[in-house]
């Protein structure tokens, strides 16, 4: 019982705050209100004993890409987008685009949702914790894509690098 | 204990919020932003899927999925920067640079 009001809580908090990050018309706030919607995603991965995510996604996601964001946004000046609209000339299309998604993922939901049959279970945390299970999985039977993960984030930050430098000499 | 359907629903919400702000804003930032969005919500159906047949698997490709989302927010964070510079804007209907 108080394990899915905790649910309903942080799903509420990470909704509310998707809304919000949208519809905001200053990018500074759709960064504050993304930031709460991420700790909200942590709150689920916490409620589902996946521990370790729980740390990756505060340090990682919170504390590396969000501030990262911040900084652009304060970097790119923004007095002129916050005068202009803010959606668009094609919403129409886009919401109408929206609505089908919605209606289609409804439907999948509703129709083939009991089709699925997940009931919950209690969960168990693996007994010798969950960081140390995903770290065998990750340098066991995943050796190969974190090297390849490695790899990519090299390149992108060399890449990144390069194109926000002034000039290329 | 919850069903994981109810993980499911909380990530098709999240995921179609993050579509609609991705098809709406004109503001590049936020549209990097609702990409994350879109990204969390298919995390969490990755981990309540992977608790449900209890294996870890899910959980280390949540983790593949972060750090792409890493990749993509530098670089694409990087090309604002170089955008903004050269056309002081960052509006996405106004980035036509190929069109003369």
């Amino acid at each position: 019982m108080l394990e899915l009001a905790t649910f309903a809580i942080l799903a509420a908090v990470i909704l509310v705050s998707a809304i919000l990050v949208i519809t905001r018309r200053n990018a500074v706030h759709s960064v504050m209100w993304l930031i709460v919607a991420l700790f909200g995603v942590g709150g689920i991965y916490l409620l589902q004993h996946a521990e370790f995510l729980f740390a990756v996604q505060i340090i990682l996601y919170v504390g590396g890409i969000m501030v990262l964001f911040l900084f652009v946004v304060m970097l790119v000046n923004l007095d002129v987008a916050v005068k202009q609209a803010r959606f668009a000339r094609h919403w129409q299309v886009a919401l109408l685009t929206a609505v089908l998604l919605v209606a289609q993922l409804g439907y999948a939901l509703y129709n083939h949702g009991q089709g699925l049959n997940l009931p919950g279970h209690p969960l168990v945390s693996a007994p010798a914790g969950n960081t140390q299970a995903v770290g065998m999985a990750l340098y066991q039977n995943y050796m190969l894509p974190v090297e390849i993960a490695s790899l990519l984030l090299l390149v992108a930050m060399v890449g990144a690098v390069i194109m926000a430098k002034r000039k290329l000499e | 204990m919850i069903p994981t359907e109810y993980y499911i629903f909380l990530g098709s919400g999240l995921f179609t919020i993050g579509v609609i702000g991705v098809l709406t804003r004109r503001n590049v930032l936020v549209i990097l932003m609702s990409i994350e969005l879109i990204l969390n919500a298919v995390n969490i159906n990755l981990v309540a899927l992977s608790q449900y047949f209890r294996s870890v698997d899910g959980q280390v490709f949540a983790i593949f999925v972060i750090t792409d989302a890493a990749a993509e927010a530098a670089v694409g964070l990087g090309l604002i920067i170089a955008f903004f510079r050269n056309k002081e804007t960052v509006n996405a209907d106004e980035i036509d640079l190929l069109k003369w």
